[in-house]
């Protein structure tokens, strides 16, 4: 079996035309992981250029209003064009510079990892192409604007659903027809191998600061730690650090759009089987023939019909767990927090603030909550006000 | 001797590509009998999947219509059952890997051997991640056929010593369609396949004319085409028959004309 498994999740299946171009990802990222300069330089550009370490807000309000355990929100919404996906793309797009590339090309759902990537390509002088399935074009439009104004071009894919699955299949068949010159920026843990792991060690920043600062602060662990999932870098950087730390309760929220039972959704450990699709062998939301099902989120970050690797070997441990959040239930977050805390969250990120909702009375006040908002909410303003049926003008 | 290799055995073979179950199945499975009789030496057959990743905007959407139009993996076996009584030509699947793993890997490989598929082509299952299928297709007897591609350099050593069936090489960079010309250097490709194994070669991706067809199979064993026909059916829908065939009768006059290489 290949290299990059989670268990028996995770390798390496792609077409034959990418396997050397990977290959050649892995050892450069092999060895830049350990290159001094490489830690250094990176490191450099997130305390100065993204802003962190981000911050770790005690929301005393939430806390006081829920009556449980104590809430803390990890700020990756304060970082540099507004969410995690920095983290990432800075390590990413550094790597493609030490490689010799002079381009890069990423998918994108809500748009989030698209502004990430077309900004460090602005940075680091690359040329840069980002995919977005038509239907995230429309509900996401501002960010398409953002994105060019960075100098990126952007395609709308019309291909098959039109949303963040066939974006990624495109960005792949664009990375097949030019790949010496090219590195694709995938945006999430997931991918053939190594973008799981590298991912996720761009990422794992995030609960490294969270411990950190937690640890000053408290002078303890948390006992849960909240994150929404769509592909699942997210949630894997808010856990990755407390996964050998077996009395920390790591919850990912996925997206369960209309609700579980509708086929409506995008719940992939809740209703997926296992297959092997974009690269990886993992779960997916399918039918039995193994064709892969269209799904729904109002979130466009988690309308993915697949997950990480390593999230379904979490889940399959039971390291982790996984809960369904309804469109409704996360809109309703979002407007909570909005209200309660002055905090707007991503959409997405707003999955993670619901479920937090429920779990908090539960715990005692002697617990504490990390929450990741992993977004801020502005991109998701006109949608929210289009579910709630209020006109603007955008 | 595999079944597959004969394909090769008098002279240069051509190896024509259709979508399963485009436009329809009924028609499907007309156009494949009917590319046999206009000279055929094997017929891929592409498993319909909603993701074809490998595939350009001409099979993705024959791709989409043959799911549109009610094809399944099981109606497929269903057609390939109904030719086996009407063809002995070597029948090959190309298929993503997720149809087959849903399916179960054991299952499906048993419906091939009943149905009488001789090989697959499984554009999104690199060497490194055969073993995933291949005790299977040992098992049932069905050639597990590699992909070579320009940019596959030294990798070709290691995938043509373990080819089976035949190799497939890929000729251009990027996704299935028709192409003005191609520049890669199939000839080194070709050697290199030579050097370390006896499986024959056939040359697809971007070819459509007749001289483009003779280019490839005077390099290599044979000249396979897929977008081009595609296309065709996509313009005729159930009319196609026709014109399929005679597209098939003159690229195969062309491949046949070719020497060794």
């Amino acid at each position: 079996m290949s290299k990059g498994r989670f268990g028996q999740y995770g390798g390496q299946y792609i077409p034959e035309t990418l396997m050397n171009a990977v290959q050649e990802v892995e050892e450069a990222y092999e060895r830049c992981k350990n290159d001094p300069e490489f830690v250094k330089e990176l490191d450099e550009l997130y305390r100065n250029y993204a802003g962190r370490p981000s911050m770790l807000y005690y929301a005393e309000k939430m806390t006081g209003d829920l009556g449980g355990a104590k809430i803390y929100l990890k700020r990756e919404d304060l970082n540099h064009t507004g969410s995690h996906k920095i983290n990432n793309v800075l390590g990413q797009v550094l790597l493609a510079k030490k490689m010799g590339k002079t381009r890069v090309i990423a998918e994108t759902g809500a748009g989030q990892h698209g502004v990430a990537t077309a900004t460090a390509a602005a940075l680091m002088d690359m040329e840069c192409e980002i995919f977005m399935g038509k239907e995230d074009t429309e509900r996401q439009a501002l960010n398409v604007y953002r994105m060019e104004l960075l100098g990126a071009k952007v395609h709308a894919v019309t291909s098959g659903t039109m949303t963040l699955k066939d974006a990624v299949n495109e960005a792949m068949r664009e990375w097949t027809r030019r790949v010496d010159d090219t590195l694709y920026v995938l945006g999430s843990v997931m991918g053939p191998h190594p973008f799981p792991t590298m991912v996720r060690d761009f990422q794992k920043i995030i609960s490294r600061e969270i411990k950190e600062q937690l640890m000053e602060r408290e002078g303890r662990l948390p006992d849960a730690v909240v994150a929404c999932v769509g592909g699942g870098s997210n949630a894997m950087g808010a856990f990755y650090e407390f996964i050998p730390e077996k009395s920390v309760r790591l919850i990912g929220c996925e997206a369960a759009g209309l609700g579980v039972d509708n086929p409506k959704n995008a719940a992939t450990v809740a209703n997926g089987s296992e297959g092997i699709f974009h690269g990886m062998k993992s779960l997916f939301c399918q039918d039995e023939y193994g064709q892969i099902a269209p799904v729904y989120s109002i979130s466009a970050g988690l309308d993915y019909p697949g997950v990480g690797p390593e999230h379904v070997m979490l889940h399959d441990t039971g390291r982790a767990e996984y809960v369904p959040v309804t469109d409704e239930e996360a809109v309703s977050a979002f407007e909570y927090l909005s209200r309660i805390e002055g905090i707007i969250p991503a959409i997405e990120s707003a999955h993670a603030v619901a479920y937090a909702r429920k779990l908090a009375p539960q715990m005692g006040a002697d617990q504490i909550l990390v929450i990741n908002i992993s977004g801020r909410g502005d991109k998701d303003v006109a949608a929210i006000a289009r579910y709630r049926g209020v006109k603007i003008y955008e | 001797m595999s079944k597959i290799a004969r394909a090769f055995r008098d002279g240069k073979a051509f190896i024509p590509f259709v979508t399963g179950g485009y436009p329809d199945l009924e028609t499907s499975e007309k156009l494949i009998l009917a590319m046999v009789d206009a000279g055929a030496d094997m017929i891929e057959i592409g498993v319909p999947f909603s993701d074809p990743i490998a595939e350009g905007p001409v099979i993705q959407e024959a791709n989409e219509q043959a799911l549109a139009a009610g094809c399944t993996t099981d109606r497929l076996f269903d057609m390939v059952e109904r030719l086996r009584e009407k063809t002995e030509v070597p029948l090959v699947f190309l298929t993503y890997i997720n149809p087959v793993y849903a399916y179960g890997k054991e299952r499906f490989m048993e419906r091939c051997r009943r149905a009488g598929i001789d090989g697959l082509l499984v554009p999104d299952l690199p060497f490194e991640e055969k073993g995933e299928i291949a005790p299977a297709c040992a098992q049932y007897g069905i050639d597990l056929i590699p992909l070579i591609t320009p940019t596959s350099r030294e990798r070709i050593l290691r995938i043509a010593a373990e080819a089976q069936g035949f190799v497939y090489c890929v000729s251009s960079l990027g996704v299935t369609g028709v192409r003005k010309e191609i520049r890669t250097d199939v000839c080194t490709m070709v050697s290199m396949v030579r050097s370390v194994s006896d499986a024959p070669v056939a040359v697809g991706f971007g070819i459509s004319t007749t001289e483009q067809a003779a280019d490839m199979a005077d390099l290599s064993d044979g000249a396979i085409v897929g977008s081009a026909i595609v296309k065709l059916i996509a313009e005729h829908g159930r009319e196609s028959i026709g014109p399929v065939a005679e597209y098939v009768k003159k690229m195969k006059a062309a491949v046949r004309k070719q020497e060794n290489c």
